[in-house]
């Protein structure tokens, strides 16, 4: 930011302490710290160091936002919202009796690619106004039990997913609410391979989920909250689970929900055939899905290019006008003589 | 004149306050009294007494305030409140109830009740009390938004801490008391002297202590090994005062010797209260019937000195001795600046208020609005279907919701109340302290005195005070009275005064071959000295009288001090007056030299001839008279009264017709000699007839044995015997300025202080120590008030309000603004006008003139009304205040005033005690305020505002959040986060910077007085810096929040990751805003916040290491993207490019004193270093210094 001479004031006072000490055995030894005269550094505000600091910041955030809005702009992504449409004409006056109903709830849509994608294309679904990090949502589950078999019972924050006459594992409402909604994706009627493996965390798989913990009494309660669990796997290869388990920070949330591992081209058409069955209509919460490609940045989102370009322009306006100012200061004098000014006024004046 | 003074204390309306005078008089009742000795020139006599055997108890100054409470002690204690002590018989005495055992314990706590005491005692802070509520509050079930753990994390640590550090100085004092109750003395016991520990010893016992031994307890003399029963003790621990004091045996006891024959009898004393200077008993012993007084009894702490032995019996005990039971802690005082910030405190709160109805308001609206949707939404999940009935689950209606989230939002947002700021503040003060004591330019040298902290929480005010009260002697000269000159039956001799070469070694006296030399030599006037040594003359008679009063008329004590030559000794003045040593000093080199005192004669060595003289009676020093005197039966059988006491009352008593040119010569005399700044005392005489003599005897006997009003009756002796005295002269005593105290006046008046002088002087030596201490030059106008009516006073002070408006508008028309100079006002007022300004309508208009004058001197005031000056400009000025005396008079002023220092110098530690803050130069009172002050101040100010800060932006964080989880509190940054961060995360780098930072070096503070100022203006910190500051903290705070949550809004991140960004965001972001104002960067201060910073990516590691918890793992995968470090650069950089921008803008546009001066050093440094090189290249420089 600024000056970064160490100097310190200890000069004279200090050397006249130390050869008084030789003298006067009552007067302590001279210590740098006690006096408080540590060597420092003294940062002032000096115009070159102002307008050094304003151009240092223009000059980092104003490529750094360049390239990410680059890197936003290239990424492709096709978001499709089918809470809607996937609604039976007849069914849409009462869209939850229609989710609760055990109808077929299959539903074919299609989607066009607007512009070459290139594998691996995510697939996302994306849930709005799920508060997924409501309180009494967040709460009610046991990584204790998600752990070890041991702590199967470590059932008491899971309330009130907890037992049924029998615990339940995995408990509390985060599981109970697992996504069931499910796609399958044909292109030209060529089943395009929805890879589904690794889409969760490693860490999550190998510490946080036990390999040797099963579901068990899952969904089997009055109220089905979402998908089923197969009871023979594992909870570690339960990747939807510990997709899902890892509660979004914000109402607007997508969670992965596998990959393509295929290039798409431009112009191409897919077909999603979706099984429609999770229940947002009863807090008129939409659906959509996404297909995405990513960049080193993550997905498409302009804000943060933006946001540097500003802050970076700023800082190179600020610069500007401070050197316009120094540059006009320096003509009609010294900065020196401008100091000794203002403190001939400054101290003699006011006395 | 001074009658007027007297009724007006006595009247019980004291010019102060009801809760000062209760405060005041419960610490140091003692010290109001022994102040009038002070004040009127030197008479300090205390509790000294030459009577034989019954010594009146005459209390000094017993008026005032105290009378009320004093008068008791002059009544027959009655059966109920007395305390019944039968001499030699412990189990008698502690049979009916046991009085306190002798062990001590100053320790606070035993194993045992350590934990409960210690709680107990910690939880008396509202800091802490608010910690534990909310920390009981997150233990609900339904409230429990923190882990458990999570939640008394901070306070375990806290109170952890605190109870550590008070087991370890409890631990000492227990060592110490061990130390102390085991210690031994000689009890007598079956008949014989035993030894025993001294915590076993009783009330009852007789006790001996050997010279130079430390008294166990308070024991009433009963024999000493001096015939006539003196016991010479030294005070230094109780009181400080190193000089001997003197204490008696009653004559009816002082001959039994407990060995041979029984001794039986009863002592009937008061309870046991702390008044070290005040005892009141009596003793019932062979049938007779003794009184007792303080000259009788010797206190625990003190020592037995120039005595071989002392017997004595223990009265009081253990915990019940006067020592202990003034054994308290330093007053406390709450600093300006902290009661401003409790106010800001206060907007905290309401703001935190609003914060926490804003959530639960918008989450009733919430649950209004999906009050049909709640059953089957995933998230909310209202009922319970595992059981056959189906209920609401954890739901208890619209209403309680809302309130639940009320106190849960408390819960969340608790640290807006910067709690962590009332320690951070206490370990800043601590630290300030420590440098504070250890700076060498505020040690006292000559004494190896260093300064003092004795509060520690004021160290702020020091950088704000406006006004500072001194008290002259002790304070601003040395009270080291020297002799200087005298006028002696209406010569002034004041002429020569070198030595004479061969008289180098000043006034010897041989006595059975030894030599015996003063300690101290005066210089002598030479025409005096030959003067001195002829008798026949009328004016060598006068001489003669007039130095047989000095050595006479005192209660000096001699006392021979062996040298390493045999043959010669020295006389060792020991007294409670430095003005009366100096007088026998000057009396002895004129070859009057006092030689012994017992108590019943003094030896007078005069002119080589040894002179007896009886001690006749001797009426003590006391405020009404302002005098004392002593009746001499001389060696020709003539009896003498001998008088010395202040000019004012002893005209009074003088008869004028004896010699009227006399008079009128010394009185023009005193007037010069005060005008030259010399303490003045008037001395007189009379012979006394033998039917005179006879009279005052038996009245004086009689008053002497009263047991009932015994003071006012020798008073009224007194005043009989002390009148129409012929003059002898006057003395003159010099009471050097301490070094560097005008400088310090002038440092002192450029930083804008006023400083006010309150002496007990005449108004010439007040005027005249102002000049030569450069408070007054000779181009103020000087405006005198001392009036003797309360009508006077007011016409003086409306002439000196008029005269102030038109010395202000003129200066206004001539010179504007640098105009001001011209016309200082200085304002004289003695202490009579005050008894009828102070506490009176005239009250105002003395305020209105004093704040316009630039000096206030206020001479012959009383300690009271010190007091009284410093709360009328305390309360109206409302301005800081600084109270700085050496002497028990200034105690009360010391309390009074916003801050309070004692200057540790000769006249004992009451003011010490009393005090804030102790040094031992009244010239460190520049360096105090001017350097530690200012530093002191800016530092707690910014540290204030930057808790706040600090806190508030954590908050506002969470807050945000909130809004977008509708509304139910849940927080993305961990619990543990979120308690850490005030603990660890950004705690060390605020008090390292509170504790080290300067804004500018102590050399300039120095050189420009005037900085001071900007504490004086409350620049550092004031309503507009609070709400500028909350203005930068909400626009950080949507910084920090908003640019994670735009950035990754619809995207697949989990609550900790992102929380995991903004524990840091905020972090790093509150580290770089105190790195951007720190002044001067020390590595201490770089490894603080550096080092802050990787603690707490060290911490969130930690928490994300840990699989039970559910962001397991969080951060390194966030922590592995690109955008994390994108936003982390973002939030950093636009959160405080506005106030890098305002900085700068005040800096170019509005600089102030400080940036200015910070500027100027920036470029002399750079210039001096210049210099220096060019200067050094041709020639050797010599050291400057």
């Amino acid at each position: 930011m600024n000056s970064n001479t160490p100097s310190s004031s200890a000069g004279g006072i200090g050397s006249a302490d130390t050869t008084g000490a030789r003298r006067n055995s009552k007067r302590p030894k001279y210590s740098r710290f006690t006096q408080q005269e540590l060597p420092a550094c003294k940062p002032i505000l000096t115009p070159k160091w102002v307008i050094s600091a304003f151009l240092l910041v223009s000059i980092v955030f104003i490529p750094i936002g360049v390239v990410s809005l680059y890197a936003s702009r290239d990424v492709v992504e096709i978001v499709h919202r089918y809470d809607t449409d996937c609604i039976p004409a007849d069914a849409r006056n009462d869209k939850v009796g229609f989710i609760q109903s055990p109808r077929v709830k299959t539903c074919n849509r299609t989607l066009r690619v607007p512009k070459y994608m290139k594998k691996p294309i995510y697939i996302y679904y994306q849930l709005d106004n799920f508060y997924q990090n409501h309180r009494r949502y967040v709460k009610s589950r046991s990584d204790q039990q998600l752990r070890k078999t041991g702590s199967e019972n470590d059932t008491s924050a899971c309330k009130p997913e907890d037992n049924n006459g029998m615990t339940i594992v995995p408990c509390g409402l985060v599981a109970w609410s697992l996504f069931n909604d499910t796609y399958n994706f044909t292109r030209n009627n060529q089943l395009l391979a929805i890879n589904k493996r690794g889409i969760s965390w490693k860490s999550d798989r190998d510490h946080k989920f036990g390999k040797d913990v099963y579901p068990k009494n899952f969904q089997n309660s009055t109220l089905i909250g979402g998908a089923h669990l197969d009871p023979l796997k594992p909870l570690s290869e339960q990747e939807d689970l510990i997709v899902w388990m890892r509660t979004a920070a914000l109402p607007t949330f997508r969670k992965l929900y596998g990959k393509i591992e295929t290039d798409l081209q431009a112009g191409d058409f897919i077909n999603v055939t979706l099984e429609n069955n999770y229940n947002t209509y009863s807090f008129d919460g939409k659906k959509k899905l996404v297909l995405s490609t990513t960049s080193w940045l993550g997905g498409k989102n302009d804000f943060l290019g933006k946001a540097y370009l500003t802050v970076g322009g700023l800082c190179f306006f600020l610069a500007t006008w401070r050197s316009i100012i120094f540059v006009m200061e320096s003509e009609s004098r010294s900065l020196n003589k401008l100091l000794t000014d203002i403190l001939v006024n400054a101290f003699l004046g006011t006395t | 004149m001074d009658l007027n003074l007297n009724s007006q204390f006595e009247s019980g309306n004291s010019p102060l306050p009801d809760f000062i005078r209760n405060s005041s008089s419960q610490r140091s009742t003692s010290s109001i009294q022994s102040i009038y000795s002070k004040t009127s020139g030197g008479h300090a006599v205390r509790e000294v007494g030459f009577e034989l055997g019954s010594k009146p108890s005459v209390r000094h100054g017993s008026r005032g305030a105290d009378s009320e409470r004093f008068s008791s002690s002059y009544k027959e204690i009655n059966d109920q409140d007395a305390r019944l002590v039968y001499i030699n018989d412990p189990e008698k005495t502690n049979g009916k109830f046991e009085f306190a055992r002798n062990s001590i314990r100053t320790g606070k706590y035993s194993i045992l009740t350590f934990l409960p005491r210690n709680l107990f005692e910690q939880f008396h802070r509202v800091a802490y009390i608010y910690f534990l509520a909310i920390a009981i509050l997150n233990q609900l079930p339904q409230l429990a938004v923190f882990g458990r753990g999570a939640s008394i994390l901070p306070l375990a640590i806290v109170l952890f801490v605190t109870a550590v550090k008070d087991a370890y100085e409890d631990f000492r004092r227990h060592r110490s008391d061990k130390i102390e109750n085991n210690r031994l003395a000689w009890v007598f016991v079956n008949d014989q002297f035993q030894q025993k520990k001294w915590k076993d010893l009783r009330v009852g016992e007789i006790i001996k202590v050997s010279a130079n031994e430390s008294l166990p307890s308070d024991m009433v003399l009963l024999s000493t090994s001096d015939t006539t029963g003196v016991a010479y003790i030294q005070t230094t621990n109780l009181d400080g005062e190193s000089n001997l004091k003197t204490r008696y045996a009653k004559q009816e006891t002082q001959m039994k010797n407990p060995e041979k024959e029984k001794i039986s009898g009863l002592i009937k004393c008061e309870k046991p209260n702390r008044n070290i200077y005040g005892f009141q008993a009596n003793m019932e012993i062979d049938g007779k019937r003794v009184s007792l007084g303080p000259s009788n009894i010797i206190l625990r702490g003190c020592e037995l000195k120039n005595t071989n032995w002392a017997l004595g019996i223990a009265v009081y005990a253990g915990r019940e001795t006067k020592a202990m039971l003034n054994n308290s802690g330093a007053p406390s005082k709450r600093s300006r600046l902290e009661t401003k910030m409790n106010q800001e405190i206060i907007y905290l709160s309401i703001f935190l208020v609003i914060l926490c109805t804003i959530v639960s308001v918008c989450h009733g609206v919430w649950l209004r609005l999906h009050k049909d949707d709640l059953v089957l939404m995933q998230f909310y999940r209202k009922k319970d279907y595992s059981k056959p009935k189906v209920k609401d689950y954890n739901y208890y209606g619209w209403g309680m919701e809302i309130f639940f989230v009320f106190l849960m939002s408390v819960i969340v947002f608790q640290i807006m109340i910067p709690i962590s700021l009332y320690i951070s503040m206490e370990l800043v003060r601590v630290g300030q302290a420590y440098f504070m004591i250890r700076d060498d330019r505020m040690l006292d040298e000559a004494s190896n005195s260093r300064f003092q902290c004795r509060a520690l929480n004021i160290n702020e005010d020091l950088g704000q005070i406006k006004y500072v009260f001194s008290d002259k002697t002790g304070t601003l000269t040395e009270n080291k009275m020297e002799f200087h000159c005298a006028s002696i039956g209406g010569v002034d001799y004041s002429g020569g005064k070198a030595l004479a070469e061969d008289e180098q070694t000043g006034y010897l006296a041989r006595v059975d071959g030894q030599v015996f030399r003063p300690k101290m030599k005066v210089k002598v006037d030479p025409e005096l000295l030959s003067l001195s040594k002829q008798k026949q003359t009328d004016e060598g008679r006068h001489v003669h009288d007039f130095f047989i009063a000095l050595a006479a008329c005192n209660t000096i004590v001699p006392l021979t001090v062996e040298t390493s030559d045999p043959a010669l000794k020295l006389i060792d003045y020991q007294g409670e007056s430095p003005d009366e040593q100096a007088l026998v000093y000057a009396a002895a080199a004129y070859g009057f030299m006092l030689i012994e005192r017992t108590s019943g004669h003094i030896v007078i060595d005069i002119q080589g001839e040894k002179q007896r003289y009886n001690v006749l009676g001797l009426h003590e020093f006391d405020s009404d008279r302002k005098r004392m005197s002593v009746i001499l039966g001389c060696p020709d059988n003539t009896f003498k009264v001998f008088v010395k006491g202040a000019d004012t009352t002893m005209f009074s008593v003088i008869d004028q017709s004896l010699n009227s040119n006399v008079v009128k010569a010394t009185e023009d005399h005193l007037h010069f000699y005060s005008s030259k700044g010399l303490r003045t005392l008037v001395v007189g005489m009379r012979d006394l007839s033998a039917s005179e003599f006879e009279q005052w005897q038996s009245s004086y006997e009689k008053a002497s044995t009263a047991l009932m009003g015994r003071a006012s009756l020798l008073r009224k002796v007194a005043y009989n015997i002390e009148n129409s005295l012929s003059i002898l002269g006057a003395s003159a005593i010099e009471d050097k300025l301490q070094q560097g105290v005008p400088e310090a006046i002038e440092s002192l008046r450029n930083a804008g202080i006023k400083v006010w002088v309150l002496t007990g002087d005449k108004q010439e030596t007040a005027i005249s120590i102002g000049h030569s201490s450069k408070l007054l030059t000779s181009k103020m106008t000087q405006i005198v008030v001392n009036n003797i009516s309360k009508e006077s006073c007011k016409k003086s002070l409306e002439d000196a309000l008029l005269m102030c408006k038109k010395l202000t508008i003129a200066s206004d028309a001539t010179g504007g603004g640098s105009g001001s100079r011209m016309t200082e006002i200085a304002l004289t007022i003695d202490g009579t006008s005050l008894v009828h300004i102070l506490d009176t309508e005239l009250e105002e208009q003395l305020f209105e003139v004093a704040s316009k004058c630039t000096v206030v001197l206020c001479c012959r005031v009383a300690p009271l009304q010190k007091a009284g000056i410093v709360a009328l400009m305390k309360n109206r000025a409302n301005e800081m205040t600084l109270a700085i005396g050496d002497g028990a008079n200034d105690v009360s002023m010391i309390q009074m005033a916003d801050v309070g220092i004692g200057i540790s110098g000769q006249e004992g530690r009451q003011a010490v005690m009393a005090s804030d803050f102790a040094m031992g130069q009244f010239r460190f009172l520049v360096p105090l305020l001017l350097v530690h002050g200012h530093w002191n101040y800016q530092r707690m100010s910014y540290m204030i505002l930057y808790n706040f800060y600090r806190n508030s932006v954590f908050v506002l964080v969470l807050f945000w959040y909130t809004l977008f989880t509708s509304f139910t509190l849940t927080t993305a940054i961990t619990d543990w986060s979120s308690m850490l961060y005030s603990v660890i995360y950004t705690s060390f780098p605020t008090i390292v910077v509170g504790i080290l930072d300067k804004d500018l070096s102590r050399t300039t503070l120095l050189r420009y007085p005037q900085l001071y100022g900007t504490g004086q203006r409350q620049e550092s910190y004031n309503a507009k810096l609070f709400w500028v500051t909350i203005l930068d903290t909400l626009w950080q705070s949507i910084a920090a929040f908003f640019v994670p949550l735009i950035a990754y809004w619809g995207s697949d991140v989990d609550g900790s990751s992102i929380g995991d960004l903004w524990t840091i965001a905020v972090v790093i972001m509150v580290n770089l805003h105190l790195a951007m104002d720190v002044f001067r960067w020390y590595w201490i201060t770089h490894a603080a916040i550096w080092g802050s910073i990787v603690a707490t990516f060290i911490c969130v590691m930690v928490i994300d290491a840990l699989p039970s918890l559910p962001g397991y793992w969080a951060f390194f995968h966030i922590a592995g993207t690109e955008l994390f470090w994108a936003c982390l650069l973002g939030i950093t950089i636009a959160a405080l490019v506005p106030r890098f921008v305002v900085k700068i803008l005040i800096q170019y546009f509005g600089p102030d004193d400080i940036q200015i001066a910070r500027e100027a050093e920036k470029v002399e440094n750079s210039r001096e270093s210049r210099d220096a090189e060019i200067e050094m290249n041709p020639i050797f420089h010599p050291p400057r210094r």
